[in-house]
């Protein structure tokens, strides 16, 4: 409870007197290039293999002849849209990019750049951890989408490579019935979880105090922390938005 | 110049400071002495307001610092050059970045009147072809020297240095105590050096401070401190082989003269 109100105040301090919009925008283009190119990779790797997974596994169960192939291509979008891409995606990059903030910023806090940045009149929050968030809200969406994509092809790829169902009815399959407001749904969570993790793991890492072991642990908690809280905002998500 | 007043400060039930007072003129070297771990880099981290003593106050040029409103002492910091003992750069810029942050982000400078100060600051401190390297290619002196040259770039008003020489060769550290007596004169600064090296103390030391466990035990000017009557003071500066050399010298002559004197009496 003491923890969850100085989050609070800490997230408060970050807008009050931030810096010009002018650095705060340079900045945050600089967090987005590095959270984003650096997390591609990564991201592409895990939802390709995701989606051909739960490919093979669905038609691994579908046995019954009167259920059409397609149901396959069907499920796999359903699957991947709302749930797979934006929390499996979130959760990788809570690991990637939640200990990268909490380490970076715990190290400076150690080695004393937080306090440089504070004798020079700026406030260190403001300038080193909005960024941070600004661009994570802004650069998941995009991760999630790619995602998205990437898993619907690595689902067409696993069925049709493995003989389950042909690339034609995989794309009837993810044609019916396709309801748009899943997309917005999953691109709101994603903005959620973007927001959790940057802000749990900024607040980890900027609180860290003594050394390089006490980094360590922060970038631990970091990631625990945020990965729980990414799985309470799903569900909050599914029971609130659907 | 800088007041400070009574300031005290607890760790857990470690008392570091118990009450410090203490008037820091501009355009003078104030020296701050002590043995490790005698709280000298919490006392200047109290006066940045980076600590937050327990209690006392401090003032800057009047203004009061401690408690105020923060957009003032923002205000205020914004005057304040300070090298860190660890120097602290900012591990993701290069040298050049590094001295030239403080002039992007506090002053209206354009690029390349920035660009000439970055130049001009290395070069005070003899690192003009270090520019391009990250801190973690630089030895320990030569962060010690960005540092300065950071802290130094936006013409400040006041300026704190903990340890600006410690880890420096003999030369060197002349050369940073000049530049750091230099631009206290030249721009009539308020600067705070903390330091152990009582070369420096000796050659520069206009107001030194001696801190012992918390306590201030001595104040004075330099050229009185070999005077002093004070046992921890003296200890410290005859644990300095040098000095008690020069003080074994001293008591040898003194000897030898009164040897004489006492021949001479008896002739
Ligand atoms: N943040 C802190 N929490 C707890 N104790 C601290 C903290 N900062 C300093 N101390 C304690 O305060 C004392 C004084 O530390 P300080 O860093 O001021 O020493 P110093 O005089 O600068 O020594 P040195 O010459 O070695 O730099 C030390 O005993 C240290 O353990
Ligand atoms: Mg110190």
């Amino acid at each position: 409870m003491k923890n969850l109100g100085s989050y609070l105040l800490f997230l408060f301090s970050l807008v009050k007197r931030s810096e010009s919009p002018g650095i705060l925008f340079k900045r945050t283009i600089d967090e987005a290039v590095l959270i984003g190119i650096d997390s591609v990779f990564i991201v592409g790797v895990v939802s390709t293999f995701i989606g051909a997974v739960t490919c093979v596994q669905i038609s691994y169960n579908l046995t019954n002849a009167f259920i059409p192939n397609s149901t396959i291509g069907f499920m796999v979008r359903e699957m991947t849209i709302l749930e797979l891409a934006p929390t499996i995606t979130s959760i990788v990059l809570a690991g990637k990019v939640g200990s990268n903030i909490a380490g970076g910023l715990g190290t400076m806090r150690i080695t004393e750049q937080v306090d440089a940045l504070e004798v020079m009149g700026i406030n260190s929050a403001s300038y080193l951890v909005l960024p941070k968030i600004l661009a994570s809200v802004f650069v998941f969406p995009m991760l999630v989408v790619i995602a998205m994509f990437l898993s619907i092809l690595g689902g067409y790829l696993a069925g049709t490579l493995s003989g389950a169902l042909s690339g034609q009815e995989y794309i009837t399959g993810l044609r019916s019935e396709f309801i748009p407001y899943n997309i917005t749904f999953a691109l709101i969570k994603s903005v959620v979880f973007a927001f959790l993790i940057s802000t749990i793991s900024s607040y980890k890492g900027f609180f860290t105090t003594g050394g390089a072991l006490e980094v360590g642990e922060s970038s631990t908690k970091a990631v625990t922390n945020s990965v729980i809280a990414v799985l309470i905002a799903d569900y909050v998500c599914a029971q609130v938005l659907l | 110049m800088i007041e400070i007043h009574n300031i005290h400060k607890t760790f857990g039930d470690k008392k570091v400071l118990d009450g410090i007072d203490g008037v820091f003129e501009s355009g003078k070297m104030n020296m701050l002495l002590g043995a490790s771990g005698t709280g000298k880099s919490v006392l200047l981290k109290c006066i940045v307001g980076l600590v937050k003593p327990d209690l006392g106050s401090i003032t800057y040029d009047g203004r009061i610092f401690t408690n105020n409103k923060l957009d003032i002492r923002q205000e205020i910091r914004r005057k304040i050059g300070m090298l860190f003992q660890g120097s602290a750069l900012f591990d993701s810029m290069n040298v050049n970045e590094n001295v030239e942050f403080p002039l992007t982000m506090l002053t209206d400078m354009n690029r390349t009147e920035r660009k000439k100060r970055v130049e001009f600051c290395l070069q005070r401190v003899g690192l003009e072809n270090a520019g391009n390297l990250m801190p973690s290619e630089l030895s320990g002196g030569m962060k010690k020297r960005v540092g300065i040259a950071r802290a130094i770039a936006p013409h400040c008003t006041y300026l704190f240095c903990d340890e600006p020489n410690s880890g420096l060769d003999p030369l060197t550290a002349i050369t940073i105590d000049e530049l750091i007596k230099e631009i206290t004169e030249e721009y009539d600064i308020t600067t705070i050096v903390v330091t152990h090296d009582m070369n420096s103390v000796l050659e520069y030391g206009d107001n030194v401070m001696f801190l012992y466990k918390g306590k201030k035990l001595w104040e004075g000017h330099s050229s009185g401190i070999m005077d002093t009557r004070v046992k921890e003071l003296n200890d410290f500066i005859f644990s300095n082989r040098l000095m008690r050399d020069a003080k074994k010298i001293e008591q040898i002559e003194e000897n030898e003269q009164r040897d004489e004197d006492i021949r001479n009496g008896e002739v």
